[in-house]
């Protein structure tokens, strides 16, 4: 291992390049420009050898992994936003023929208008996909995933796609000291893929052929029973990982300070870092207050978020995403783990951050003052009512 | 049969795999007024009419589609779709 101060997305890049993939496609767009970019450096430099594809869409791009992915090579993609829309068909795809593409998707707004900035409400969009989502808290974790992703990818239990989700910019484009993946640490970690079945002239094989009503349930029947297995195998490669560099940033959940909590907060991705400044701060003034972190977003951990939470009377959920015309999404899978449980705390969801608004520690003191005076469903924090037309 | 991971099909798999499922009308070929044009063979996309002899063509049920096609090109009417009641 080797400590360096360095961007986010160059971490990342160094941690793919060393989990030795056979084929990458690239379509550069920002914040995850600079992912694609590095990779590419690396390969001009000789130091990375792989098939790296430059592609005129990102429709191709994940086209690119998928025809690769089926002929039996390890591949890699990144996108955002409006890129990681194109991709989505693509994506069904690839979770539906089972291969084990692992993507990055650098979290960032969705237009129109259009907005280049943080929020979760790309990746969101991908909850139903059948690819595995795991949410990045910082720079460490979100290059360390990547290591893990290949190896839950292609574990023969779960052959599901994985995609890392990184916050834009907050992570991508921050200089954070990182414990880089040596090249035969990552060999030591992550075996060769050997795949059961790609395609090749000596054993034809139809990938993504049409099945009718005799037979499509099935499929999804598999991919949901697949992501209930894939839940013990994220948390095994996690301790797996624990084992061989000594750093664990949670499997399928992590917390902080929940254990005699009564109130917990609950975020995905990079607000973590915020809420762990504010934690600290109110526990020195006696606060029983805590932190629980969804790092596996799908498969949505319901068992352990319950055994983490049951004995907490307060929550407030914190989440960069909407779902126009419902509310908050995260707020209401939270809310369903305790659905017909002997006792149910109070939840109150925040829709905060969207499109880049920042998240500063005021506003978490707020979004916790909130929660202890009141009860309801969810709200927007931080608006602007001169916007809105407000006072 | 049972699904493959990612319902992958081996080469072949139509033989156990029967196709024609979802057929609603199906072809009669009369070999009446057939001249033996062998349009239907040629237009038919599951490839399933073939040739008994010269004026005399017939349909494999087991992947005919009902799509029609061939009733629809042939030079002679020879063909009948008709209501399958299953
Ligand atoms: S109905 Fe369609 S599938 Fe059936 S024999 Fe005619 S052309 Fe072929
Ligand atoms: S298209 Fe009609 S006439 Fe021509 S070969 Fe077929 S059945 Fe006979």
């Amino acid at each position: 291992m080797s400590t360096t101060f360095i961007e986010g997305s160059i971490a990342v890049a160094k941690t793919v390049g060393v989990c030795r993939p056979h084929v990458i496609s690239a379509y550069p767009i920002t914040p995850q420009t600079h992912i694609v970019e590095h990779l590419s450096e690396l390969v001009a430099n000789g130091e990375l050898k792989t098939e790296y594809v430059n592609v005129e869409s990102e429709h191709s791009a994940a086209s690119v992994v998928l025809g690769a992915s089926a002929t039996g090579a390890r591949t890699y993609t990144a996108t955002t936003s409006q890129g990681f829309l194109l991709m989505i068909e693509v994506l069904y795809n690839i979770a539906g023929m089972r291969l084990p593409v692992v993507m990055t998707c650098v979290n960032r707004a969705v237009s129109a208008p259009i907005n280049i900035w943080n929020d979760q409400q790309d990746s969101l969009t991908a909850r139903d996909s059948g690819w595995i989502q795991l949410y990045a808290e910082d720079n460490q974790e979100a290059s360390d995933m990547h290591l893990q992703a290949f190896k839950i990818a292609e574990n023969k239990d779960v052959m599901l796609p994985v995609m890392i989700c990184m916050d834009g910019f907050v992570l991508t484009h921050s200089f954070e000291p990182i414990e880089l993946i040596l090249q035969e640490e990552a060999d030591k970690f992550l075996p060769p893929f050997k795949p059961q079945y790609y395609l090749t002239p000596k054993n034809p094989l139809t990938f993504g052929a049409m099945v009718g009503p005799d037979g499509y349930m099935e499929t999804r029947y598999f991919i949901e029973k697949t992501m209930r297995t894939s839940l013990q195998v994220i948390g095994d490669v996690a301790a797996d990982f624990h084992n061989q560099f000594g750093r664990f940033q949670g499997g399928l959940i992590d917390t902080y300070k929940v254990e005699d909590a009564s109130l917990v907060l609950v975020a995905m991705g990079s607000v973590i870092g915020t809420l762990k400044d504010v934690v600290d701060e109110l526990r020195a003034k006696g606060q029983k207050i805590g932190i629980l972190k969804v790092r596996s977003y799908r498969p949505f951990p319901k068992d352990e978020i319950y055994r983490a939470l049951n004995h907490v009377k307060e929550i407030a959920v914190l989440e960069k995403a909407i779902s126009l015309g419902y509310g908050g999404i995260l707020v209401n899978e939270i809310k369903s783990v305790f659905y017909g449980k002997p006792k149910t705390p109070k939840i109150n969801g925040f829709i905060l951050g969207l499109g880049g608004r920042d998240i500063t520690v005021d506003t978490i003191h707020h979004v916790i003052k909130d929660t202890v005076k009141a009860t309801f469903e969810e709200k927007f924090v931080g608006l602007n009512e001169a916007l809105i037309g407000g006072k | 049969m049972r699904l493959d991971l990612g319902a992958i099909a081996k080469a072949g798999t139509s033989k156990a795999n029967q196709t024609c499922g979802w057929r609603n009308f199906k072809p009669i070929f009369h070999q009446e007024k057939c001249v033996g044009c062998g349009l239907c063979k040629i237009y038919c996309p599951e490839g399933c009419v073939t040739m008994v002899e010269k004026k005399k063509y017939t349909v494999d049920y087991t992947y005919c589609k009902g799509c029609g096609i061939c009733a629809e090109e042939c030079s002679s009417s020879d063909i009948e779709m008709v209501v399958e009641e299953k």
